[in-house]
């Protein structure tokens, strides 16, 4: 690392010329969109401080507005007008905004820094880059948390508790969408793990997960923000609830509630940036200037101190050190820890992509019903 | 006026100047309604621009759907001659795939592939990946053999120059008419890369069409034709039928099997028109298939329910703010200033409170483990094992949003009660009118128009709620808005969300009329 330092300030120091020229071809000003809460300051601290530190002449503007950046994206272009530089988006909606058009492609290469053990970028985040226009930030999963004084001595370890009403009585949170909740509940109604997307294309496969579904349905509370879930639980309003795992980290360790984690059958998702397309030249180049500095293997070890969420580089997994308050070692707490991830699912983009719309229909008439 | 003008014994009335009265009044006035005009204008332009033509751009999307026609004009017009038959009806024929190869082509330079992919979606699940998947693929087809065979007979059909020459021959179009169609398509793609046409060299799909176009014509068509590039087209038809071919249909199935799915096709001529009702279809739980228009499948069925729901249930919150709201208004209007000062200051508190704060509230009073439920608990009315559900229902929503709108019942009933003089009730009690009698018959009366009022600001404001219900309204207490605030931000169907807006805006007019039948809008004051 040191020596590494090293040939960058000597390099800094040779083309002193060069950096300014190309700083002046650099917009001073960039406005970045990321989730707000916890999240965004774990990114302000691990990335934008350390890069203004640098740059002092950049004036970085965060924007809370994540959550409908698709929406909004698209009516920027059709306004012809983007004000955004850099947007925080998981993995499904940087499909989205890819195939729409909304979000430059770009070349993971030519792009991003190279990892700290030599391997090229493309090969550093390998399988994580889902889409030509999504460049991934952290793994984080979404999976179950309960109350450790509601659940008797037999905590539950099996996601197949959630539907076992008997053993477990009382509610259960679970996110207002098929997505997660249908691969759940085929997986608890028998159909093997590597079978699920098989099952759910058909109608009978549909009908048996919502089927499986309704047997739980009047003790469910439907979430649709990732805050709901904590505080549920911290009311005793439920005995178990999904949620990600970031939250229920927080809820557990930082707000010392009575809550543990069943990592069973969690499903990985990834959330990273997209840079919008068409963007002018000027802010173009300092958004990858950014970029290049902001997905570096460092810099994404270093936001794991600050938040649960696995970084998403091979070559940052070693760099993960402890909580930058608690001092904990944070590598238990990844969702990626061996001891988290013997029964894990990935979210399968390109299926859901598809079936998206569909099951959507048919889960919300579900749910009215 | 009228009379006097008309009256024949004394003929039109003169002004001053000679010209009949009528006339210069008629001139006068119009010159005040152009002043009054012209003072408004500023304020009407400002709301043409900012409020009507937005609203108006954002319905059109209900019925708009140029994106296929645009993205795969030339499928769309060889699919006319193809028609879609239920059951086991054949895909269309190899020209339809000529058609989409070069549509596609051109969409997957300018990645407008994946957005059609996206639109067809809404309609056929799978539309996306199989466009995105053959946008993948398609340039990687087996038509460079076209290509090599071209380059083996002649050299020259490497040459950009040689091309440009040829295609921007005038009579070529008429021999050529596939080639010089995918030739602007060409045009275009190259504009697009900021290359220059005669640099480079056309890809495989310019060849296929050439092939394509050479086959189908008689050898004399090709022969009269003695433009730029002549000779080497002339060899070329005479041996373009030794050439191997290639079928392209066969090149599709290969990429997804499903292109040979007429549904497919189905889906892509039943949506292929510019405007469509297709989205006004699925908003009352019907559809648009390549079969014709259909129910929805049963498990799918779910706007008609939602707006029902919304109307019923701003009724209901309509009905329990009158009950709550009238008697406060009743009793701020007839209080001393000073007492009444205070608590009108109470009706707006909550006002100026935050729409998320309110709401949150009411979730840690209703919920199970909350406030009204441990007191109920506490004093032993509810036992701890079965507390009151309240919240995630319609319960919650109506508790909630009744709260909520409550101040816009109160006010305009509490300025419409400030108006009307004690003196009426006083007379009728001494009268020998009962306090009843004297409320019902005299003061009720008088107080409908702020209930008018009160009532139409309520309900309209009701039906387009969407946060409230979907913190506290759980599954059943859901309203429209809530899948129309879904469509915007997440699923991107903006022209279902439109229609289903449109169709809301409709029913709010609609209603609007029949309470102008009914009670009349000039029963309505605001104060």
């Amino acid at each position: 690392m040191k020596s590494k330092l090293a040939i960058m300030m000597c390099g800094a120091a040779l083309a002193v010329t060069g950096v300014h020229a190309q700083a002046a071809d650099m917009a001073d000003s960039m406005t970045i969109v990321s989730w707000g809460g916890a999240y965004q300051k774990s990114q302000i601290n691990a990335y934008a401080e350390p890069y203004k530190g640098a740059n002092s002449e950049v004036e970085v503007i965060w924007d809370e507005s994540s959550n409908e950046a698709v929406a909004k994206l698209r009516a920027m272009n059709e306004a012809g007008n983007i004000t955004w530089d850099l947007v925080d988006v998981v993995a499904a909606d940087a499909i989205r905004l890819c195939d729409e058009g909304l979000a430059m492609e770009f070349d993971a290469d030519e792009l991003l820094a190279a990892g700290d053990d030599g391997s090229s970028a493309s090969d550093d985040f390998g399988d994580l880059l889902v889409s030509d226009c999504f460049i991934p930030q952290i793994v984080y999963s979404t999976t179950f948390g309960y109350r450790t004084d509601m659940v008797g001595d037999t905590p539950p370890t099996n996601i197949c508790d959630v539907f076992d009403l008997e053993k477990y009585p009382g509610k259960r949170s679970l996110e207002k969408r098929p997505i997660n909740n249908m691969e759940w509940a085929l997986l608890c109604d028998g159909v093997a793990k590597e079978d699920v997307y098989d099952v759910l294309e058909t109608e009978e496969g549909q009908t048996q997960a919502l089927a499986k579904l309704d047997t739980i349905k009047d003790q469910v509370v439907w979430w649709s923000a990732g805050a709901d879930t904590p505080q549920l639980l911290a009311d005793g309003e439920v005995v178990m609830g999904s949620t990600y795992n970031g939250r229920l980290f927080s809820l557990i360790e930082e707000q010392d509630q009575p809550v543990a984690m069943l990592w069973d059958a969690q499903v990985f998702d990834l959330d990273g940036w997209i840079i919008p397309a068409g963007l002018p030249e000027d802010r173009l180049a300092r958004v990858k200037d950014f970029v290049k500095f902001a997905t570096d293997t460092q810099r994404l070890a270093d936001q794991a101190k600050y938040i649960s969420y696995g970084p998403a580089r091979k070559s940052s997994a070693p760099l993960v050190g402890q909580h930058a308050d608690l001092g904990i070692d944070m590598a238990p707490h990844m969702p990626t820890d061996p001891n988290n991830s013997k029964n894990t699912f990935l979210y399968n983009y390109t299926w859901w992509a598809d079936y998206r719309d569909d099951l959507d229909a048919k889960f919300q008439a579900w749910l009215a019903q | 006026m009228t009379d006097a003008t008309n009256s024949p014994s004394t003929g039109p009335m003169l002004s001053a100047d000679g010209t009949p009265l009528k006339k210069s009044l008629q001139i006068a006035l119009r010159r005040q309604k152009l002043r009054a005009l012209a003072l408004i204008a500023p304020l009407l332009l400002f709301v043409l621009i900012s409020f009507i033509a937005p609203i108006a751009d954002m319905l059109f999307r209900s019925v708009e759907n140029e994106i296929v026609s645009e993205t795969i004009p030339r499928t769309v017009i060889a699919l006319e001659q193809w028609d879609y038959e239920d059951g086991n009806a054949a895909a269309p024929s190899d020209d339809v795939y000529a058609a989409l190869y070069v549509d596609l082509s051109e969409a997957e330079e300018f990645k407008t592939h994946t957005r059609l992919g996206s639109r067809l979606n809404y309609e056929t699940t799978g539309m996306s990946s199989l466009l995105r998947k053959t946008g993948r693929g398609i340039g990687r087809m087996d038509t460079d053999e076209y290509t090599k065979q071209f380059e083996a007979l002649d050299p020259k059909w490497e040459d950009p120059a040689a091309w440009v020459a040829m295609m921007q021959s005038p009579g070529v179009a008429n021999i050529l008419p596939e080639t010089a169609s995918a030739w602007q398509s060409w045009q275009r793609m190259v504009t697009n890369k900021n290359d220059v046409l005669s640099e480079e060299q056309p890809e495989d799909f310019i060849y296929t069409m050439l092939y394509r176009d050479l086959i189908a014509q008689p050898v004399s068509a090709v022969a009269a034709y003695s433009g730029p590039g002549a000779e080497m087209l002339q060899a070329a038809d005479s041996a373009v039928d030794g050439f191997e071919a290639i079928s392209l249909r066969e090149q599709f199935l290969d990429i997804d099997k499903d292109w040979a799915d007429a549904q497919i096709w189905g889906t892509i001529k039943a949506f292929s028109s510019p405007y469509t009702a297709g989205y006004f279809l699925s908003s009352v739980d019907l559809q648009q298939t390549p079969a014709g228009i259909e129910q929805q499948p049963e498990n799918q069925q779910i706007y008609m329910l939602l707006f029902g729901r919304t109307m019923f249930m701003s009724m209901v919150i309509m009905g329990s703010c009158i009950l709550l709201g009238y008697p406060i208004a009743y009793l701020l209007s007839n209080l001393p200033l000073r007492t009444s000062n205070l608590l009108l200051i109470l009706v707006l508190l909550p006002f100026w409170t935050s729409l998320l704060v309110r709401t949150s509230a009411w979730k840690v009073l209703l919920q199970q483990q909350g406030v009204i439920n441990d007191i109920l608990v506490w004093v032993g009315l509810v036992a701890d094992g079965d507390r009151l559900v309240m919240i995630n229902n319609q319960f919650g929503t109506i508790v909630a949003m009744t709260h909520i709108l409550l101040p816009f019942m109160i006010l305009p009933l509490y300025s419409v009660m400030k108006t009307i003089p004690p003196t009426y009730v006083r007379a009728a009690k001494s009268l020998g009118a009962t306090n009843w009698t004297a409320f019902w018959r005299v003061y009720f009366p008088q107080s409908v128009p702020g209930i008018g009022a009160g009532s139409i600001l309520v309900f309209i404001l009701s039906i387009g709620y969407y946060i409230t219900p979907e913190l506290v309204g759980g599954t059943t207490g859901t309203f429209i808005s809530n899948r129309i605030a879904y469509h915007i931000s997440s699923s991107l169907n903006w022209g279902l969300a439109a229609a289903l807006g449109t169709i809301l805006l409709a029913v709010v007019l609609l209603l609007y009329w029949v309470y102008d039948r009914i009670v009349g809008i000039d029963n309505v004051s605001l104060g």
